[in-house]
This record gives structure tokens, sequence and C-alpha cells, in this order.
């Protein structure tokens, strides 16, 4: 049996800080919530997303359509709650490609060190040199849209950042004792990395996790709206706002909808996020 | 000084050439064939192959990369494949637009957002800094085309204080100013959020310092310890993160002007998108990506200017 020692500053603290933190809590709560319509779209509000009536064309909202209708007569509700699936899909499949490739990136360079650490590091700085959106532009543009090119493209403007965070502990723990001893004791590296190092900064890791989700939703909301998100009549949050910007002076609610549903996501996570992090930070444990 | 200039800059080199190969490496992951991609399915084979002996992509791979290379260095980007004008005469005709939008905006945040993330600093935990904080996450969350479209809504078609498409003509300029408001507000207050949060946590750090407190215990004023004694110091951060921040500003720059139909960068990479202009994209791919590393050793330089201890490191 191989104990796992676990850090000196690791868990019960930060769970008591982040338990005792309320906009933590409200963080959570929200996005439980919008979670939970995006499950439960199909019973929550029974409508076909998809079902065009052209009669019914851009009616504001009313009792048989909360949110109104869009220009195919569609029932924007129904829409929204469908598009809450498609956008929080490909924002944490994303992340978890982000998370896996990114940090074993970081890992490798961090542990082995020497001139793959070097090499690693400026691909990283190279990386980072691209802002963000147009990083994904041009990936989703050259392979084109899909759910599948959605996610790689969203993956690869995260990497870095994840790459970043797993490097600095993997340095700081390859030196630790408890390392030390496992390599007296003939350990392999794989055993070393996998057994003993990954747990120790897997909290760090996935705290922060939440803070890219929220990026990562909303790049995917953004390229959506410039019109290289998932193909139409696919609702997504992005194209949602893109078709109602055309209507947005006869049918503002269009645009809004959505736009507030990105907002209070993308919100929820930053407020969680947030909490982890003043949580584990140990510059704010502090004091 | 000399010394550490000349370092930052060299440094620099691999990092670009990187970059650049970054970007033809990107330029040809497409599935397949650019051509038949930029062209579509109905091409003709005739077709087809002039234009990838236009692209050159007939000759070989790494004669590519190095008319690539060549040409960057000439400063050429290369020409659209649309209009048949030089990637830098179109992006030379819009920057002024992006330029004056994104200056405005980055002031507009550092005015704002310095005093802001100041006094919610000296507040710690008290009300105006929950306050703030839960501020400028709300404004850090806003996608900037979310907030584009519904500062437009209120002030231009609900309100009509302002014009709903931002296209001024560059030599009157109340109108130019006009135009400049709607999507400076936009840009602006997401860089606010973003400054004042920064502030914030830089500042917690100084105040905490010895040399604040012994300022304090000589019995200097408040604001003097802050302004003189804490804020300069506060600053050096604010600065590199700022600095930072610059990608994600692009990123937000082109929402706002896609928002606000605004002539600038933005535009200019979604006509690129729209009309497949291939050469166009990879044009403004290596102009962004050149800009990002050239901000970021002028923000290091500018470290150094500023705290003499990172000269001799």
């Amino acid at each position: 049996m191989s104990a796992v020692p676990v850090a000196a500053d690791a868990p019960r603290g930060w769970t008591r800080r982040f338990r005792s933190n309320p906009t933590s809590w409200f963080g959570l709560a929200l996005i439980v919530a919008v979670v939970l319509a995006a499950v439960f779209a199909p019973w929550i509000w029974p409508v076909d997303p998809l079902e065009q009536d052209i009669v019914e064309r851009l009616v504001a909202p009313s009792m048989a359509h909360p949110l109104g209708t869009d220009t195919y007569g569609r029932d924007v509700l129904a829409r929204l709650l469908h598009a809450a699936r498609i956008s929080l899909v490909i924002g944490v499949a994303a992340i978890a490609l982000a998370l896996v490739v990114g940090s074993a990136i970081g890992i490798a360079a961090g542990y082995l060190g020497g001139w793959f650490d070097a090499a690693v590091t400026s691909l990283l700085d190279v990386l980072l040199s691209f802002p963000t959106l147009l990083l994904g532009l041009m990936v989703v543009a050259m392979l084109g849209p899909s759910i599948e090119n959605l996610v790689i493209a969203i993956a690869l403007t995260e990497l870095a950042p994840f790459a970043r965070v797993a490097r600095a502990p993997t340095i700081a723990l390859k030196g630790r004792d408890f390392v030390e001893a496992g390599r007296a004791l003939g350990f392999s590296d794989l055993r070393l990395v996998v057994v003993h190092i990954v747990p120790n900064l897997l909290s760090e890791v996935v705290v922060v996790a939440s803070l890219w989700l929220a990026a990562a939703i909303r790049t995917e909301a953004s390229l959506s709206f410039i019109g290289l998100g998932v193909k139409p009549p696919t609702p997504t949050w992005g194209g949602m706002i893109r078709e109602g910007f055309e209507n947005i002076l006869d049918a503002p609610w269009l645009a809004v909808a959505p736009g507030f549903a990105i907002l209070v996501t993308v919100l929820a996570l930053n407020l969680l996020g947030d909490g982890l992090r003043d949580a584990i930070d140990p510059k704010v444990r502090r004091d | 000084m000399g010394d550490y200039l000349l370092r930052r800059l060299l440094l620099a080199v691999p990092t670009l050439v990187l970059t650049m190969t970054a970007v033809f490496v990107l330029a040809r992951i497409v599935p397949g064939d650019p051509a038949l991609v930029i062209l579509g399915d109905q091409a003709s084979v005739e077709a087809l192959a002039a234009l990838r002996t236009k692209l050159g992509l007939d000759r070989p791979l790494h004669l590519q990369y190095l008319d690539f290379l060549v040409g960057i260095l000439k400063g050429d980007l290369g020409v659209s494949l649309v209009t048949g004008k030089s990637v830098w005469a179109e992006v030379a005709a819009v920057l002024p637009y992006t330029i004056e939008l994104t200056v405005a905006a980055i002031a507009f945040g550092v005015i704002l957002g310095v005093p802001l993330g100041t006094a919610a600093a000296v507040h710690r935990n008290r009300l105006p800094d929950t306050l703030t904080r839960l501020l400028s996450l709300a404004g850090l969350s806003f996608p900037a085309f979310v907030s584009a479209i519904l500062l437009l809504l209120v002030f231009a078609i609900q309100l009509k204080w302002f014009p709903v498409i931002s296209s001024p003509k560059m030599d009157d300029w109340g109108e130019r100013l006009r135009h400049l408001v709607l999507p400076t507000l936009n840009l602006g207050l997401i860089m606010t959020a973003y400054v004042t949060r920064v502030t914030r946590s830089s500042m917690l750090n100084v105040l905490g310092e010895d040399y604040v407190r012994t300022a304090r215990a000589k019995g200097i004023g408040g604001f003097a310890v802050l302004s003189r004694h804490a804020l300069r110091n506060a600053l050096i951060p604010v600065a590199t993160v700022v600095g930072l921040y610059l990608g994600t500003m692009i990123g937000n720059s082109v929402l706002t002007e896609i928002v606000f139909n605004r002539p600038g960068l933005g535009k200019l990479i979604l006509g690129a998108l729209n009309l497949r202009d291939y050469t166009m994209l990879q044009g403004l791919m290596v102009f962004f990506a050149g800009f990002i590393v050239l901000a970021n050793v002028a923000t290091d330089i500018a470290y150094g200017l500023i705290d003499p201890r990172v000269r001799y490191r």
C-alpha cells in the first residue's frame, strides 16, 4: 500500500473557509440551477425548440410563449433551455480536455526539467501571445464549425494556463522528502508522478478550472455570435443572440434573454471560482 | 539600463519566430486542401490548381515556410485574396479607429479602476469593498457583445442619445466623439472591472508592508500615505497585468466593433472570415500575435524603468 501524504496545507482548512463564504454559496446555487434547467429542459417546458410556426413570428412574451418567439416562430424559452445543454457540454468538454492535456504537459515539464522544460515553457509563451478569441476563431475557421472542433479550439486556448498551474507545484513537490523516499525505494517515474505528485496538486488545478469554465463558456458564446458556432437550427446562446441581434429593433427580447442566460452562468462560475481560490490561496489565508 | 534593454529585445526574437511559426502551422491545419476550403465544393479543377499556384501551396512546405518568414522580415503580411490589396494597407486603413477606441477604453478603465480598487482595499471586508468586488466580478462576467447590445438597446435605440451605427467621418471631431462614447463605455467598463480587481489585490499586499506602517507611525496622514507611498508601488503590478490583458482586450474590441458596426480590425477579421479570405486571416494573425509579443516586451521594459530592482535580475 502506498499511502499518499497529504500536503501540509491541503483540505480541511479550505473547505471551512469556502463554506463560510456566502457569495461562493450563491454561485454554487446558481450553477446547480442552470445545470438542472439544462438537464430537465424537456420536462420544465415541454415545447420543441426546433418547431417553426410561420403565423406566430416575433411574438412578444406572453403566457403561451413566456419569452416570445423568434423569426421562425420558434419558442424562445424552449430554445434557451436546450441551448444551455450545448453551451455546458462544450464548455465542460473543452475544460476537461484542456485540464488533462495541459496538466500532463505542465507536470511533465516540471518533473523532467532541463531542456524539455525550457522548450515547453517557451511554447506556452507563444500560445499565450495569441488573443484567446482570435486563436479560437482561427482554429474553428480552419477546421470548420462542429461541436468537436469547437471543443478542440476552446481547449487549445485554455491549455497554457492549466500547464502553468500544474508545472509550478510539480517542481516544488519533486524535491519533497516523500517523493525522494519513493525514488529511493525504486519506484518508477510514472508511479511517482501518478501516485505521489498528481493527488497533491489536483485541488489547485480543479479549483481554478471553474474560473476557466466561465471563460470557456464565454468563448463559445462569442464564437457562436460571430457565426462560427454549432450550425443552426441547433440552439446555442451565442447563436440566439446573433439571430436576435438582426431583429433588435422589432424584438429586443430575442437578444436580451440569451444574453442574461450567459451572464448568469458565467457570473455564477466566477463567484464559485473566486470563493474557491480565496479559500485555497495562501496569501489570502495568512491574515 | 542599455544592457537590460538589449537583453530583453534579443529575448523577444526567438519568441517572435516561434509565434510566427505557430501562425504558419495554424494556417495549414486545414484538413484537406485550403484551396477547396476557399473556393468551395463546386470549384473546377483548373480554378483549384490556379489558386494553389497563387497561394504558393504547390511548392514544398519548407520553401513556403521560408517565404513566409522572409516576407514578415520585409514587413510583408501578404495580399488579400478578395481585394488584392496588401494586408498592411487594409490594416492601416482601419487602424486609427481601433487605436482610438482602445486608448479611450484603457484610459477610462485606469481613471475609474485605480481609485475604486484603492478604496476597496482601504475599506477591506466592509460594504464598499464587498460592493466593488461584486460589481467588478459582474463586469468581468459580461461577454463584451452582450454588454454592447444592452448599451445599444438602452442608449441608442430607446433614448436615441447616440447613433446606432458607429461609423464616423474622421475629420469631424464632434461626430467622432459622439460615435466613440458607447463603444468606449462598453470596453471601458470591462476594463474598469479588471483594473479595480488588480489594484485592490496589489494594494492589499502593499498596505501590509513595513514601510507603510513606518510612514503611518511617523504621523503622515492617511491620504498622503496612500498616494505617496502605497499607490506608487501598488501600480507596478497593475501596469504589467494591464499588458497581459491585451489579448482579452483585443477579443473584446473585435466583438464591440461588430455590435456597433464600427470600422476597425474587428470588422476586418469578420469580413475576412465571411469571404474566406485565407491570406487576410493569416496576415491578421501575424499582426496581432506580433503586436502582443512586442507589447509584452514594452511592458517588461517599462517595468525595468519603474523598478530598478528588475534590471539586475
